[in-house]
């Protein structure tokens, strides 16, 4: 079997399996209670909120526990709109391609009056900082940008967006949950007032994910109760998880520059091999992006029906086709970098990590290559296009 | 639960009558690649009998599950019985398909009674 769609999720790592073993087993205190045993809880869990904070260059108590990358963005995004509101300035930015935890929320903040500006991504899949320097107005209360996409993998440059936005006096979100523990990330280097990050796309655990909110920055908190996270996030706080998530992220940093060239070489080692298929063509830029990413359309044939054959070769892999979606439309984010419908159905997602052999890249490209062969001997498109019928568009 | 039944696996994994009837009695093709299905019926028709039938489909599992299993229906059957081939008969031969996924079933239909319409008019003239 090879698992290659890592950012969907991500196995956990032993060395957090056993953290969480052993929490689960010795720390299940509630970090809220004065006596030892919940004391312990409440040792561990700052431990964590410290490693943490070291690893992205914050301090800990700028650190807040969450459920995962989507509370994070939702918190994110709600905390600026209620300081900008506060000020008369209802006017966001982002960008098209953004994950759907930042969409849907700025959607929502619609209703409220406030005016959401999305940039373009272009054919790259990489914001224009001049544009973001363009789009930026008077009442604009906060630029939210991911730092790398979760389907093309493309990275955005985001210390550049960092420092416009900190010109302008704009606060900055940025959902790091692809790029954490996979490039090097540093809230201070980048100028970040915000980021979210999600433990199980870089092998932690599911459901336990981390906000960053620069000192200074009302948070507005989204779930009330208890006192837990300094007021900003109550609930009993998911101890084993959250050390676990501490784990996972110093291991993925620790051998960091190792893995980066490995996988880069990996990666494009998979992307050469799947460009010699006929008519296919690489989503997102070749260089500016994520080392295990690999995003490939190809015509003529429906990426569900590709993943379901892949699969039956022990190849797990993801696709942007409307009918991996549920509804009729593609991927936004392959329409958001100008892929027309026809062919963003046909659309493959690769994500290899440091476990992925080159043994396995090779494999992968024989049976795509087989499958994709396959697919286009039956499809009507595929003998419109080359008997001459409808013209290629890769 | 697995996304689809074992029946719409099979009908995936070997789909029957794939291919083109090159002096088909009846051309069918309905869907568009926007919406990421397109589905093409060849028919080859004796003495008001489906002799053949073959088919070509751009699509998703279901969907190719889902023209497999209509030729299946209505090959060697007579034209009246082929009229009356439903969408739901489509989707219940397959045990079932995901709601979302019953447009496909019905894409099946229509290619059907499409090439049947096409088969029609020619014989009109
Ligand atoms: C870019 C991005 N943001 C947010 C999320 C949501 O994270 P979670 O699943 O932890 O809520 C994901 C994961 O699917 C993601 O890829």
């Amino acid at each position: 079997m090879i698992y290659a769609d890592n950012a969907g999720t991500t196995k956990m790592s032993k060395a957090a399996i056993d953290t969480m073993f052993r929490l689960v087993n010795d720390t299940w205190g509630n970090a809220s209670s004065l006596y030892s045993v919940g004391q312990t809880s409440k040792e561990v869990l700052e431990q964590a909120r410290e490693d943490i904070a070291n690893l992205i260059g914050a301090e800990p108590k700028e650190i807040i526990f969450t459920s995962g990358g989507s509370e994070a963005d939702n918190q994110a995004i709600l905390t600026a709109a209620r300081i900008g509101a506060s000020k008369g300035k209802k006017h966001i930015i982002s960008s098209a391609f953004e994950h759907h935890a930042v969409l849907h929320t700025l959607e929502r903040l619609k209703d409220d009056g406030f005016e959401i500006t999305l940039l373009d991504v272009h054919e790259d899949g990489l914001v224009r900082p001049e544009e973001l320097e363009n789009a930026i107005r008077e009442d604009t209360c906060l630029v939210t940008i991911m730092y790398a996409n979760n389907e093309i993998g493309t990275v955005q440059p985001i210390s550049k967006l960092g420092e416009i936005c900190k010109k302008h006096d704009v606060l900055f979100h940025t959902d790091a949950v692809q790029a954490i523990g996979h490039i090097p990330v540093n809230v201070n280097d980048d100028n970040i007032d915000m980021l979210s990050a999600s433990a199980h796309k870089f092998h932690g655990p599911k459901g336990v994910g981390f906000l960053y909110v620069k000192k200074g920055i009302r948070v507005t908190n989204l779930i009330n109760g208890g006192a837990q996270e300094k007021g900003r996030r109550a609930g009993t706080e998911n101890v084993p998880g959250i050390a676990a998530m501490a784990v996972a992220l110093k291991e993925a940093v620790k051998c960091l520059s190792k893995t980066i060239e490995d996988v880069s070489k990996k990666r494009d080692r998979l992307i050469e091999g799947l460009s010699k298929i006929d008519h296919s063509a690489l989503n997102g830029d070749a260089i500016q992006r994520l080392p295990g990413n690999v995003n490939f359309c190809f015509e003529g044939i429906e990426g569900e029906s590709l993943i379901l054959l892949l699969d039956d070769k022990g190849i797990m892999a993801s696709s942007g086709s409307a009918c991996t979606s549920g509804s009729l439309d593609p991927s936004h984010v392959l329409l958001a970098i100008g892929r027309v419908h026809d062919v963003a159905h046909g659309s493959l997602r690769l994500t290899i990590n440091e476990e992925t052999t080159n043994e396995d890249v090779d494999e992968i490209i024989s049976k795509v290559a087989e499958e994709v062969a396959y697919l286009r001997s039956f499809s009507p498109i595929w003998r419109d296009l080359v008997a001459g019928k409808k013209e290629f568009i890769l | 639960m697995a996304l689809y039944s074992e029946k719409v696996m099979d009908h995936f994994r070997n789909p029957r009558n794939v291919g083109v009837i090159e002096d088909a009695d009846g051309i069918g093709e309905v869907g568009n690649a926007k919406c990421g299905d397109i589905m093409k019926m060849y028919l080859k028709i004796d003495n008001d009998i489906i002799s053949d039938v073959k088919f070509e489909t751009f699509g998703c599992g279901s969907a190719i599950a889902s023209s497999s299993m209509a030729t299946e229906l209505i090959k060697g059957k007579p034209i009246s019985e082929a009229m009356e081939l439903t969408n739901k008969a489509v989707a219940e031969a397959l045990d079932g398909l995901p709601d979302y996924k019953m447009h496909c079933s019905v894409l099946a239909e229509e290619a059907i009674k499409s090439a049947l319409d096409d088969y029609h008019s020619k014989q009109g003239k």
